[in-house]
């Protein structure tokens, strides 16, 4: 299929969505770059000079930064593992006969479809409220106490909602890959003696591993990026105890109106999505030769 | 492991994974029980759970006050309207890449996806000043164009999987009847690739749907859609738990569809075709 | 009607070249079958004829015309693909029919050919069906009918039998053989199969890395291989190559003798052997044995030879039926 006119035009046509992805990403890039290196303020407009690496050490040694950045990672750690392990667990589950497993699997993933603010509001007021909440009622129901939880867990909270978001999407995708397990290496091992659980160490596990990496790395670098969460929840606070990285650009971007320190900021935040990145990439890289 | 389960064990097992499932889908459940309700009722406890008055006042009331249809006219207008001005580039672009593939072509869809992974606040302050220079700002146009952008990669290469799988004998066979390359893709692509682009077009509007990103931090109020209406439910002013489970019911029910009827192909929409 | 000649075509992708350069001469009518092994450039050559892919180098001619530059539908070819390539969204009646829309055939005209050629390939009740719901002789005569209306100047195929399982493959090749005496097109067969080469071609053209080895009728190509490649690759089982003492005796570097050229005899004879494993198929028994000092060998022997594992047995090779090669793999003229 490589004729002379057809590779002109497979060139011709492809440009298109080259170029303005290109523009939409290295032009706007280049200016955060640019920008990160200027005192720049939109309170005192006209001010702008060059004042070198200033905004990435004042940036980096904030302690802000690394307030936000201890969150960032633990949000991130905490809901890989959260939805990981249950997702292996819910596929699992999934995977088996159940009355109704259709429907069941709909009501399972169904969460992953509901828009962040909602998902916030809704935990945040109907379930977390203090006073008026489910959660609260449940804990009265056994004569305990009711959890303040944005007052006294802020970051266990944001995770909870976060994690309940994600988990559909590592149960679809390690469902997915369970169903194109190989029955029968299943009943060789069973012929060979393995028990359930050696067949899921042995067999299902290893099988799983590579879909495990993509959901590892996908919700890694959509995790880095929480916001709409936090937007609507918390704000941030209380002081700094939610605020991660992309909170923390934002905040100095749009309601400090730092430019030049929020460009350096966002600088850092992409450095640590390209580190995830190039793994991801890798990886369906290879898969593409296939 | 299957075909070793007594009567007893499946249905105890199914048992046990309803509950399990009940739990995880209780609060969507929860949010369209109290968009029935009273305010009163919404905030009483004990909680009541079907004793109570049904009523349809809030979905009434959130329309009056707020004006519902005017977010989401927008919400409608912003994953609709990138939706389609994406699929007119992806679908030249993957079609290019599937069936006149050059050496570069991996690298060129490798880029597209690295570029899905830069965190938006990257760019966030760029682009917010440009929208403010150009007054795209609050607007649907520029919306869209951001919406489109952001989900361009997944797209070209969602449709690309689906075209790859299209054997190109089929179209090779098509050049040898006679058919020109408007033809080509027309008569023979186009018929055999729509269910590919049909999953393609409600992923898309899934993802636009509830960007929740850019459409906080570009719009006020003209063009601004649902997720931003709700997150106007934050202040403690708004705090109407009733009214809030009635917008936010109104606001997934759509979504929450769709995707139901997606859930197959989003799996390899989101991962790019890693896992099949 | 369709004289194709090749001359000096030739196609590189990137630095390598996958056809150096070949001449050919394609008469009118012929049936000509490309073979080789995989890889050995005889589909790529059948898609440079189609247009499918550009030629780097090199003119084709069809009835003395250059096409080298044409589109594929200006040649005036058709073709057949491995894997049918019918359109799953459109009946048996409008895949056939597709081509001569496209080519803006009147409805008349174009009913008329379809059903002509639905009766020669019977699939007159089968034209509303979708391809999904054929067979897979059925989707061949699908794919043929959609190459016959057209009324090329040639057909090609591209391993056209290969998806089929064996039996049906005996079948097509029969119902293609037939086909080409009935049309009397010229048509070119791809295929790796050198049972198949021998069995439909008029001409066989033998491939190996892009290169011509050897063209002519089957027969001569069975009884006078140009080199060693030829020789081992037709004919089946593969011909037996010994080389030392024995080919010194026959003043050349090896020598090769066909499986069924070997008299077997438990008494005496040129070669001593022991069989290894006896594959009784009826008609014939193929014995597989281990000759002493010059390694494994096939035999070709009777079907009632009553031979099994570690029998001794002695091969003698019919005198005028033994190929000599060069230390090039040349044959050298004269036994």
């Amino acid at each position: 299929m490589s004729t002379r006119a057809s590779t002109l035009t497979g060139r011709i046509m492809s440009a298109p969505s080259i170029i303005v992805l290109f523009l939409w990403m290295a032009v706007p890039l280049g200016m955060t770059i640019y920008f990160s290196f200027l005192r720049y303020n939109l309170l005192s407009p006209g001010m702008e000079e060059w004042i070198g690496t200033l905004n990435y050490e004042f940036f980096l040694t904030d302690p802000a930064f690394f307030a936000s950045l201890a969150n960032t990672l633990l949000l991130v750690g905490s809901v890989l593992i959260i939805t990981v392990v249950g997702g292996i667990l819910l596929g699992l589950m999934l995977d088996q006969p159940i009355f109704g497993r259709g429907i069941l699997r709909l009501l399972v993933i169904a969460p992953f479809f509901i828009m962040p603010t909602v998902n916030a509001l809704v935990w945040k007021n109907l379930l977390m409220d203090p006073v008026s909440g489910m959660f609260a009622w449940i804990a009265s129901l056994f004569g305990l106490p009711a959890i303040d939880w944005f007052t006294n867990a802020p970051l266990t909270s944001i995770i909870i909602m976060v994690s309940w978001q994600w988990l559909p999407f590592a149960v679809l995708i390690l469902l997915t890959a369970l169903q194109s397990l190989d029955r029968d290496q299943k009943e060789a091992a069973q012929m060979d003696g393995a028990g359930p659980v050696s067949i899921f160490f042995y067999i299902t596990l290893p099988h799983l591993s590579r879909a495990i990496t993509v959901v590892v790395l996908i919700e890694t670098i959509f995790l880095l990026t929480v916001f709409a969460e936090i937007f609507v929840t918390t704000g941030g606070g209380p002081g700094l105890a939610t605020t991660n990285i992309a909170f923390l650009v934002y905040t100095q971007a749009l309601l400090q109106f730092d430019v030049g320190g929020a460009s350096a900021g966002g600088i850092v935040a992409v450095v640590l999505a390209n580190i995830v990145a190039i793994f991801l990439i890798r990886l369906i890289g290879k898969n593409l030769d296939n | 492991m299957e075909n070793k389960q007594t009567p007893l064990g499946y249905v105890s097992f199914s048992v046990f994974a309803w509950i399990v499932g009940l739990l995880i889908f209780f609060p969507i459940f929860w949010m369209v029980l109290t968009s029935f309700k009273s305010e009163l009722e919404a905030i009483s406890i004990p909680p009541s759970f079907i004793s109570f008055d049904w009523t349809l006042e809030n979905y009434v009331e959130v329309q009056e006050r707020s004006n519902y249809f005017k977010f989401a006219m927008n919400s409608v207008i912003l994953a609709v309207g990138s939706t389609l001005v994406g699929l007119v580039f992806a679908v030249t672009c993957a079609w290019a890449m599937a069936f006149n593939p050059t050496k570069r072509t991996k690298d060129a869809l490798l880029w597209m996806l690295s570029t899905k992974m830069m965190p938006p606040v990257g760019v966030l302050v760029p682009i917010y000043l440009l929208f403010r220079d150009w007054g795209l700002l609050d607007t649907r146009f520029g919306l869209i164009m951001v919406l489109f952008l952001m989900n361009l990669p997944i797209m070209v290469w969602m449709l690309y999987t689906y075209f790859k799988e299209i054997p190109t004998d089929i179209l090779e066979a098509a050049r040898m009847d006679g058919a020109t390359l408007p033809k080509e893709i027309i008569f023979v692509l186009l018929p055999m690739a729509v269910p590919g682009i049909a999953s393609t077009m409600l992923l898309n509007i899934i993802l636009a749907w509830n960007e929740a990103f850019w459409t906080l931090n570009l719009t006020t109020s003209d063009a601004a859609p649902l997720t931003a209406f709700i997150a106007s439910y934050s202040s403690p002013e708004g705090l109407f738990w009733a009214k809030l489970s009635a917008a936010s019911t109104l606001a997934v029910a759509p979504i929450l569809v769709i995707g139901w009827f997606s859930q197959k192909q989003l799996v390899r929409g989101l991962t790019f075709g890693a896992v099949k | 009607m369709g004289a194709i000649r090749l001359e000096k075509v030739k196609k590189t992708f990137g630095t390598l070249d996958v056809i150096p350069g070949v001449d050919l001469d394609i008469n009118d009518g012929e049936f000509v079958v490309f073979v080789g092994p995989s890889g050995c450039g005889k589909s790529t050559l059948l898609r440079l004829i189609a247009g499918l892919e550009d030629v780097t180098d090199g003119k084709i001619l069809i009835n003395g015309t250059d096409v080298a530059n044409e589109a594929p539908a200006k040649r005036g070819l058709s073709m057949v693909f491995q894997s049918y390539a019918l359109y799953p969204h459109m009946t048996v009646y409008n895949n056939i029919a597709f081509g001569l829309k496209m080519a803006g055939e009147s409805k008349d005209v174009i009913d008329e050919k379809v059903q002509s050629a639905a009766k020669i390939l019977n699939l007159t009740d089968y034209l509303e069906r979708r391809p999904g719901a054929l067979s897979g002789g059925q989707r061949q005569r699908v794919a043929i009918g959609r190459a016959i209306v057209r009324n090329p100047a040639a057909f090609l195929f591209d391993e056209p039998l290969s998806n089929l399982d064996a039996a049906l493959r005996v079948n097509m090749r029969l119902e293609i053989t037939g086909l080409h005496q009935e049309l009397k097109t010229t048509m070119i067969y791809v295929t790796h199969d050198q049972v198949e080469a021998m069995t439909m071609a008029d001409k066989i053209v033998v491939l190996q890395a892009g290169r011509v080895e050897q063209v002519g009728k089957p027969m001569d190509l069975y009884s006078n291989p140009a080199n060693k490649f030829v020789a081992g690759f037709i004919g089946s089982p593969k011909m037996n190559f010994l080389g030392g003492d024995i080919a010194a005796k026959h003043d050349c570097h090896e020598i090769g003798v066909r499986p069924e050229h070997l008299a077997v005899s438990t008494d005496g004879g040129e070669i001593a052997a022991t069989v290894k494993i006896a594959e009784h198929l009826g008609a014939e028994t193929y014995l597989h044995v281990e000759a002493d000092g010059l390694g494994p060998m096939t035999v070709r022997a009777t079907g009632e030879v009553d031979l099994g594992e570690n029998d001794r047995i002695f091969l003698t090779p019919e005198q005028d039926r033994i190929h000599r090669f060069d230390q090039h793999g040349l044959t050298l003229s004269g036994a």
